[in-house]
């Protein structure tokens, strides 16, 4: 009885959830590649997720750099180190802090959005609703928020990553009085595409597992304004952990990438 | 005058977390007539609506519409099966995202359906008695109101089966009379397959052609306005004693049939 209460029927619930998951992504990707959605339905979205996630973004992508370069300056300049500055915050930015950090803020402003309207949309018989009249909700409400999120969070990126690196030569030229050419010098040698490519590949899956987790959550919202509440909690403590964990399997596999296509020079 | 079935509930079963709503139901639907669901609240008229629009699949039996079962159609035939329905959810379910005017030319414009949609919209607006609402929005209006735009946004696109869930429930008698009123009105002008659950007797008696008596999962009593309120059911009883017209009065209320 306990075995039962405490150990199968959560595991059962937590495996039909993760099918019941992945039967939802299919279709959406199926739908997504199969029927062009309109662009009255996009564009709200396109401006919500990347418009107005954009000062956000700046800010704290600004902030993280700035920290990032006077950790490295005050950690590094005992050593007579101080010059991989520059780098170190340009490389921290783009592989790493550039896409986790984003992903974490549009988790907390965008997917938890998400799967509250979602989640007060289905509580409230508003997708039902939609059903009754002919309308797939997937194709309505979901194709639309997983394309603009995937066109969005790369770009997101790049803007979080930029004003980080813009962020730490700030601090580095004005504060601890480096010269443009020693923060900026490295970066032009040592960054390279794969960089760029790496922030790009891991903004995208982040994006795409961001809005996957909210939308689902969201549909499968039950208990009125609290099961919305509960969703929501629950959309955002996944999407933190799923990002975590999936960033490890990334920046393995990447690195791993790179080793195989450029060796170990 | 002869019957034809539109809707075929067989032996239909759903249970939620272990507690069975629906224990073999079964029901005839007849075409282009009113046929009211009575039951207390919370005995699965409710999930019954839901089985017919497919937004539920039974654990067990069968639902057919126009004799095709349900759970046998593709995903398209079953979309197309689904354009020829419409529902009233109890509580509306309007689109809180959306102003009055989007909330009543939604499936119009989700289906790209052409012609001046804006005309429509105040045609539609006008039939249930809210003209000049386009702009507003859903939280600006009262919960008669919101039914009445539901109402609008169901009509617009004519369905041949309406499915109408408590559509009385928590409104006044004076608001719930103008739901009822629009509702006959509607029926009279498109002539369609209605399906209607509720516990409100009054609106049962003014619209109906055919009553089910739902208790405890299963049709308890059926048939036309005679044979139904003649039956020896308690329930019915109960349900005919709660009304306020003398029961001796009842069968010969409505004739529509």
């Amino acid at each position: 009885m306990i075995f039962q209460k405490f150990i199968l029927n959560p595991t059962s619930n937590w495996l039909s959830g993760i099918g019941r998951y992945t039967v939802m992504v299919a279709s959406v990707l199926r739908l997504s590649l199969s029927k062009r959605p309109k662009w009255s339905l996009l564009v709200p979205h396109l401006y919500e997720i990347g418009v107005r996630s954009l000062p956000l973004i700046c800010l704290t992508g600004l902030a993280t750099g700035m920290v990032l370069s006077a950790q490295s300056f005050f950690q590094l300049s005992d050593k007579g180190l101080t010059g991989v500055t520059g780098i170190m915050v340009a490389k921290s930015m783009l592989v790493e802090i550039g896409p986790i950090l984003t992903s974490f803020m549009i988790t907390g402003r965008v997917g938890a959005s998400i799967c509250a309207e979602l989640g007060s949309m289905k509580v409230t018989e508003q997708v039902d609703a939609m059903v009754s009249m002919g309308v797939r909700p997937l194709e309505y409400l979901v194709v639309p928020r997983y394309l603009s999120m995937a066109i969005m969070m790369p770009v997101l990126t790049i803007f979080s990553s930029a004003c980080g690196i813009f962020g730490g030569w700030l601090l580095a030229t004005q504060l601890y009085e480096m010269t443009s050419q020693t923060f900026l010098d490295p970066i032009s040698v040592y960054l390279t595409n794969y960089d760029i490519i790496s922030n790009f590949v891991k903004s995208w899956l982040f994006g795409l597992l961001v809005v996957s987790i909210a939308c689902y959550k969201g549909f499968h919202t039950k208990g009125g304004a609290a099961g919305v509440g509960r969703s929501t909690t629950s959309c955002v403590v996944i999407s933190y952990c799923a990002i975590l964990g999936i960033n490890f399997l990334l920046t393995i596999i990447l690195n791993d990438i790179y080793w195989i296509i450029y060796g170990f020079n | 005058m002869d019957l034809i079935s539109l809707i075929d509930v067989k032996n239909v079963w759903k249970s939620y977390n272990g507690i069975a709503v629906l224990k073999g139901l079964t029901l005839t639907i007849p075409k282009s007539a009113v046929t009211v669901i009575l039951g207390r609240s919370g005995v699965g008229k409710s999930v019954l609506l839901k089985q017919i629009l497919g937004l539920e699949t039974p654990d067990n039996g069968q639902i057919e519409v126009n004799g095709k079962d349900l759970e046998t159609l593709s995903p398209k035939e079953r979309a197309e099966l689904t354009n020829l329905m419409g529902m009233l959810f109890q509580h509306s379910a309007l689109f809180d995202s959306m102003n009055i005017e989007e909330n009543v030319a939604f499936a119009l414009r989700a289906h790209n359906i052409e012609g001046d949609i804006e005309q429509k919209v105040a045609t539609a607006l006008d039939d249930v008695g809210l003209s000049g609402y386009q702009k507003k929005l859903t939280s600006e209006l009262s919960g008669g109101q919101k039914r009445r735009i539901a109402l609008a946004r169901l009509l617009i696109y004519e369905p041949e089966i309406l499915l109408f869930d408590e559509p009385t429930a928590g409104l006044d008698p004076i608001t719930g009379d103008q739901i009822i009123s629009l509702i006959y009105e509607t029926q009279k002008k498109l002539q369609a397959t209605s399906v209607i659950v509720t516990h409100d007797i009054q609106l049962a008696l003014k619209v109906g052609n055919y009553f089910a008596l739902h208790d405890e999962g299963v049709i308890k009593a059926y048939g036309d306005r005679n044979s139904f309120f003649s039956d020896s059911n308690q329930l019915v009883q109960e349900f005919i004693s709660h009304s306020t017209l003398p029961p001796h009065l009842l069968p010969k209320l409505g004739g529509k049939t």
